[in-house]
C-alpha cells in the first residue's frame, strides 16, 4: 500500500461555491482513477462563515478524512461581515486560510486568494516564519483578478482548481468534463478560460519545489460517488418505498430532497408537511393504507416524532423513520456532526418500546442496512430507525456501480390479499382478527382499508384480535408480549439469516479490541490498520444493531479481549451505557474515548486514545477528546 | 385488477351494516352528544352508497375519539390531535377510499390547531367532523378552546380569561371549502350536511355541536337552533366568502348568547389536493397501494439514476 495521499481542503464562506467546487473535483479524482472520501465542515449560515470541504484520494483504498491534510485552497470569505474592533466573530474574511492553519500538514500546500485577503491580514497571521518551520509551500495569487478578467468574481473557485491542479501536475481533462456536464453554456466557456489561464500561469511562472503530486489510481470498474444521503435515499427507493413526508431540519434534509426529487417521477408522493409530528404521523397513514413509506428528521425534529412513533408501536404500522443525529442538546451545533441521541432514539415515546435501530457506518452500510430496515418493519409490523448522523450524511465516497445493480424489494411484507381474508379467523360481528394472539413470529399479518372483509379497527389504545379497545388483563399480557418478543425473532432472522451488521477488522487474536458505532466507523478502522502496521495487535467491530441487540456477537467480542476501548461522538458514554445494559457485564473491561467538540474522529486521535489505554496512563490526551476509565477505576 | 374490491363495489345498503353486530355498548354518557353523530353518520353514509369497507374513519382521543369503536367502517383510532394527518395520508395513499377523519374541540382546534389549519389549506378531499361540546369531557370538564369566556372549571377557578376560538371563520380564513355547523339535537340537518360533506371534492369541515351533559350542565342543549338557511332572519350566499365570513362571525357571537345558529357556511369549488398534486405531476393518477399488488408492476431503480454519481 502507497502511503502517498493528496487531501485537498478548499476553503471560503458560505456562497463562494465551495460545495458544487468540491463535487466536481471529487469526481474529477475518483475519474481518474482514485478513491475518494470527503467531509464537509460547514456553518448554520446562508452567506458567509467559514467553511470547508476536504476530498482525500489515493490510490488505495480510503475510509475517513485522514489525520490533517496536506493541500489548502483558501478563498477568503467573500461574504464576510465586516468587522467592527473587537468583533466576536473577529475578522472572517482571513478565516478560511488562517482557521485552516494548524492542521496542515508539513510539506503542505497553500494557495489563496492575495486579490480579496490584504496583505496586511495576512502579515498576521506570521505566515512566512510558520511555512519555513513546516515546509510549507505558499502561493498567493489574484485569483479574483483572473476570474473578473475572464468571467465573474465568484468564478475564483475554478481559478483556485486550475491553480492546484497546475500544482499537483493533474491533467485538466476530467476537470474539463465534469464542467462541461454541468455548466450551462453561458457560464462554462469563461469558466473554461479561467480554468486554463490559471494553471498555464502557474505552469509557466512558478518553480516547483513542492514533492505533494497527484497520486495514481485505477479501478477496475466504473464507479459512482455517494453520499451517505444518496445511499440512505436509494436503499429506500430499490425497497420501494414511494411515499415521504418530512419538515426541512438539517442534515435530515438531505435526505428528504433527494427523495422528492425522484419520487414523482417513480410515481410516488412527497409530503412536506406543518410539522415533524404530521410528517411522521403520515407516514403511519399512508403505510397503514397500504404504501411503503418513511419519514425522518434530525433531533429536534425527531423528539416531535415520539407520539407517531409511539403509535406505530402500539397498532403494528410498519414505517421507517430516519434519524439523522447533530450536535445537542437542543438547537445545539446544528451543521456538527454528533453520536448524542442514541438513548433517545432507542427509548423516546412512552411505554416499553418495540422497535427496530440500526446505525450504519459507512456509505455501503447505509444502502444495505436501509433496505433491510424496510424488510424487517413491513415483515414484522415495526417501525424501524435508520439513526446516522451530519458526517455520514454529508461525505462521499466512491463505490463501484455494481453494487447498486440489485433487484427491486417493493414487497409490502406481512399484508394479506382478499382471497386470504377469505380463510382467516373474524369475530362473530365480521371483524378481522388483526391482532390475534398466538401467531408465527409473533407477526398477526394485516389487512388494507378498502379490501373485502378486512376491516378492524386500529387503535393506539390496548386492543383485543379484532381492535377493540379493552383492558382486560389477560389480553393486555398476550398482546405486549407479542409485541415486544418479535424483536426476539428479529434478532434471530438477522443472526440466522443475513451477513452481519457488524463489520470486524484487525488482528483477530488481539487482546485488545475497540468498539465503535454508526459513523466513527471509518476512523477507527483506519486507526487500527495503522496500529496493526506498527507492530500492535488491535481489532475493532463497528456494530450497527442498536436494536434488538447483536447479543452474541458483542459476546463473544468481548470475551476475547482483556480491555475495550469504545469510541463515540457524545460526552456520556451512551453505548459504552448500552453494551453494560444489554450483557450485564464488562463494566471493567470498558473503557471509552468521546469527542463532542463537533468535528468527526481523526484516526490519530484514536491511536493516541489506544495508547494512553494501553499503557494506562493517566496522561491527557493531545487532540479534544475526554478518556473515560473503566467502572471502579 | 383491483386488490380493494370493496371501493366502488355497487349493492344495496343497509344502516344496520354499520352497527357492529355485537355493539360494544357506549361508554358516551345517557343523553350525550355524540350519540347524534353516531347516529347521523349510520344514516349518512347508505345514502351516499358508500359501504363498510370503502370507508375509514379516523379519530383523535377524547369521547368522540370513540366515535370507530361504534361505527363499523375501517378505522383508525389515532392519538390526540393527529386524526388529521394520518387521515390525509391513508387518502394520498388510496384516493379510492372515503376517509373521514373525527374529533373534538380541544383535539381539532387545541392540540391539533396546526394540523387543521394545513389540512383545511390543503384542500385534502376529506370530511372533518369536530364535535364542539365546549369542554375536556373525558378528562372531567377543564376549559376547552371554544368554551366561552369566563368559563369556570378545576383548571380555571376564577373563570377562563380567554376568548373562545372561532371555528368557522378559522376553516374560513384557512382554505377549508365546505364548512357547515350542525347539532346533535336536529339530526336530520345533520345528516344532511353530512353527505354533502363526504360528497364535496375537497376538505369538508363540519363543526357539530356535542352537548356534554356531564361536564357542560348550564344546559347548553343547543336548543332551539335555528337552521341559518330556512331562517327568513338571515339571507346570505355561502358561495361568497365575504357573506359568509360574515354570517360566521354571527353565529360564532350568538352561540354565547343563547341563540344557536346552524346550516352550510361556506362552500367553495376549488380543487382538491389530491386534483392539484395529480395535475403538478406529484402523485399517480392510479392508487399507489394498487401497485405494490400488481404483479406486472415495473418498480425504478436506484441504479438508473447513477448517471449523475459517476
Amino acid at each position: 500500500m502507497s502511503n502517498h495521499e493528496l487531501i485537498w481542503r478548499i476553503a471560503g464562506g458560505s456562497g463562494d461555491g465551495i460545495d458544487s467546487t468540491s463535487q466536481n473535483f471529487a469526481k474529477a479524482l475518483m475519474r481518474s482513477g482514485l478513491d475518494v472520501f470527503t467531509h464537509r465542515h460547514y456553518p448554520s449560515r446562508i452567506r458567509g462563515g467559514h467553511t470547508y470541504v476536504e476530498i482525500r484520494a489515493a490510490g488505495h483504498e480510503v475510509q475517513s478524512r485522514g489525520d490533517g491534510y496536506n493541500c489548502l485552497l483558501a478563498l477568503g470569505d467573500s461574504f464576510a461581515r465586516n468587522p467592527q474592533e473587537e468583533a466576536y466573530y473577529g475578522n472572517e474574511e482571513i478565516k478560511p486560510l488562517s482557521e485552516n492553519l494548524d492542521d496542515l500538514r508539513e510539506g503542505g500546500l497553500i494557495v489563496y486568494d492575495s486579490g480579496l485577503l490584504s496583505e496586511e491580514d495576512v502579515a498576521e497571521l506570521d505566515l512566512e516564519e510558520r511555512a519555513a518551520e513546516n515546509d510549507w509551500h505558499v502561493f498567493p495569487i489574484d485569483l479574483r483578478s483572473m476570474a473578473k478578467e475572464h468571467g465573474r468574481e465568484v468564478m475564483r473557485n475554478t481559478a483556485g482548481v486550475g491553480v492546484t491542479a497546475a500544482l499537483l501536475e493533474m491533467d485538466l481533462e476530467h476537470i474539463e468534463d465534469l464542467m462541461e456536464d454541468a455548466m450551462p453554456e453561458k457560464i462554462l466557456e469563461p469558466n473554461l478560460t479561467i480554468l486554463h489561464e490559471a494553471y498555464d500561469m502557474v505552469t509557466e511562472e512558478y518553480a516547483f519545489e513542492h514533492d505533494l503530486r497527484i497520486p495514481e489510481g485505477n479501478h477496475d470498474e466504473a464507479q459512482a460517488l455517494l453520499s451517505g444521503s444518496n445511499a440512505i435515499a436509494y436503499g429506500a427507493i430499490d425497497a420501494g418505498c414511494r411515499f415521504i413526508a418530512g419538515y426541512p431540519m438539517t442534515p435530515w434534509t438531505d435526505v428528504f430532497t433527494i427523495m422528492s426529487q425522484n419520487l414523482p417521477d417513480m410515481g410516488g408522493i412527497s409530503e412536506q408537511v406543518e410539522d415533524e409530528i404530521a410528517a411522521a404521523a403520515l407516514a403511519v397513514g399512508a403505510s397503514h393504507a397500504g404504501v411503503k413509506a418513511m419519514s425522518g428528521s434530525s433531533g429536534g425534529g425527531f423528539a416531535l416524532m415520539s407520539e407517531p412513533l409511539g403509535l406505530a408501536e402500539m397498532t403494528e404500522t410498519p414505517i421507517v423513520l430516519l434519524e439523522s443525529m447533530r450536535a445537542g442538546p437542543s438547537t445545539g451545533m446544528p451543521t456538527k456532526p454528533e453520536q448524542g441521541d442514541l438513548e433517545f432514539t432507542l427509548y423516546t415515546s412512552q411505554g416499553d418500546s418495540a422497535r427496530v435501530v440500526f446505525a450504519p457506518g459507512n456509505i455501503e452500510e447505509a444502502y444495505e442496512q436501509t433496505r433491510l430496515a424496510f424488510h424487517v418493519a413491513y415483515e414484522y409490523q415495526i417501525p424501524t430507525i435508520i439513526m446516522y448522523d451530519q458526517k455520514l450524511s454529508g461525505e462521499n465516497t466512491n463505490v463501484p456501480v455494481s453494487f447498486l445493480d440489485r433487484e427491486p424489494a417493493p414487497s409490502l411484507g406481512s399484508v394479506v390479499t382478499e382471497a386470504d381474508l377469505e380463510d382467516m379467523p373474524h369475530d362473530e360481528t365480521g371483524k378481522f382478527h388483526r391482532f390475534q394472539h398466538d401467531v408465527d413470529n409473533n407477526v398477526s399479518p394485516r389487512s388494507l382499508p378498502g379490501q373485502k372483509g378486512g376491516r378492524y379497527l386500529a387503535t393506539g389504545n390496548e386492543h383485543t384480535p379484532s381492535g377493540h379497545i379493552s383492558e382486560d388483563a389477560d389480553n393486555r399480557v398476550a398482546q405486549m408480549e407479542r409485541r415486544v418478543e418479535k424483536l426476539e425473532d428479529i434478532r434471530a432472522e438477522l443472526d440466522e439469516e443475513h451477513d452481519s451488521n457488524q463489520t470486524y477488522v484487525g488482528d483477530e487474536l488481539a487482546d485488545f479490541g475497540i468498539i465503535t458505532w454508526g459513523s466513527s466507523q471509518g476512523a477507527v478502522f483506519e486507526a487500527v490498520e495503522r496500529l496493526n502496521d506498527d507492530g500492535h495487535a488491535v481489532k475493532a467491530v463497528s456494530v450497527s444493531d442498536m436494536m434488538p441487540f447483536p447479543e452474541a456477537e458483542m459476546t463473544e467480542f468481548l470475551e476475547s479481549v482483556d480491555q475495550a476501548m469504545v469510541v463515540e461522538m457524545n460526552a456520556t458514554a451512551q453505548f459504552r451505557g448500552l453494551i453494560q445494559k444489554e450483557l450485564g457485564r464488562y463494566g471493567e473491561k470498558l473503557t471509552s474515548l468521546l469527542k463532542y467538540n463537533g468535528n468527526p474522529f481523526e484516526p490519530a486521535e484514536i491511536v493516541e486514545g489506544y495508547e494512553l489505554n494501553s499503557d494506562g496512563s493517566d496522561a491527557d490526551p493531545s487532540a479534544q477528546v475526554r478518556i473515560e476509565p473503566a467502572a471502579g477505576d | 385488477m383491483s386488490a380493494f374490491n370493496a371501493i366502488g363495489e355497487e349493492r344495496d345498503i343497509d344502516r344496520n351494516e354499520f352497527t357492529p353486530g355485537i355493539e360494544p355498548q357506549p361508554t358516551w354518557c345517557p343523553g350525550c352528544g355524540d350519540f347524534g353523530v353516531l347516529k347521523a353518520l349510520k344514516q349518512a353514509l347508505p345514502e351516499v352508497g358508500l359501504t363498510p369497507e370503502e370507508v375509514l374513519t379516523v379519530t383523535g382521543i377524547g369521547c368522540s375519539g370513540k366515535l370507530n369503536s361504534y361505527l363499523d367502517t375501517y378505522g383508525f383510532h389515532t392519538i390526540h390531535g393527529r386524526s388529521l394527518p394520518v387521515a390525509r395520508a391513508a387518502k394520498l395513499a388510496n384516493d379510492g377510499l372515503e376517509v373521514i377523519a373525527a374529533g373534538g374541540d380541544g383535539d381539532g382546534y387545541g392540540i391539533g390547531g396546526n394540523h387543521f389549519m394545513h389540512t383545511a389549506r390543503e384542500n385534502h378531499d376529506m370530511t372533518y367532523i369536530v364535535f364542539n361540546n365546549e369542554v375536556f369531557g373525558l378528562t372531567k370538564g377543564q376549559t376547552s378552546p371554544t368554551s366561552p369566556k369566563g368559563h369556570k372549571s378545576k383548571t380555571t377557578p376564577h373563570g377562563n380569561a380567554k376568548s373562545p376560538i372561532r371555528p368557522l371563520s378559522l376553516a374560513l380564513t384557512s382554505g377549508a371549502t365546505y364548512i357547515a355547523r350542525t347539532a346533535a339535537v336536529n339530526p336530520n340537518q345533520a345528516k344532511e350536511i353530512i353527505k354533502e360533506a363526504i360528497e364535496h371534492d375537497g376538505f369538508a369541515h363540519i363543526d357539530f355541536l356535542t352537548q356534554c351533559p356531564t361536564w357542560n350542565k348550564d344546559a347548553r342543549q343547543y336548543v332551539p337552533y335555528i337552521d341559518v338557511q330556512e331562517s327568513d332572519d338571515y339571507d346570505f350566499d355561502v358561495t361568497n366568502r365575504q357573506e359568509a365570513q360574515e354570517m360566521m362571525f354571527e353565529t360564532e357571537n350568538q352561540l354565547y348568547e343563547g341563540t344557536v345558529l346552524t346550516g352550510r357556511y361556506f362552500v367553495d369549488e376549488r380543487p382538491s389536493y389530491q386534483e392539484q398534486k395529480k395535475e403538478l405531476g406529484e402523485m399517480p393518477e392510479e392508487p399507489l397501494a394498487e401497485r405494490y399488488f400488481d404483479e406486472d408492476a415495473e418498480w425504478e431503480r436506484s441504479y438508473d439514476l447513477l448517471e449523475r454519481h459517476k
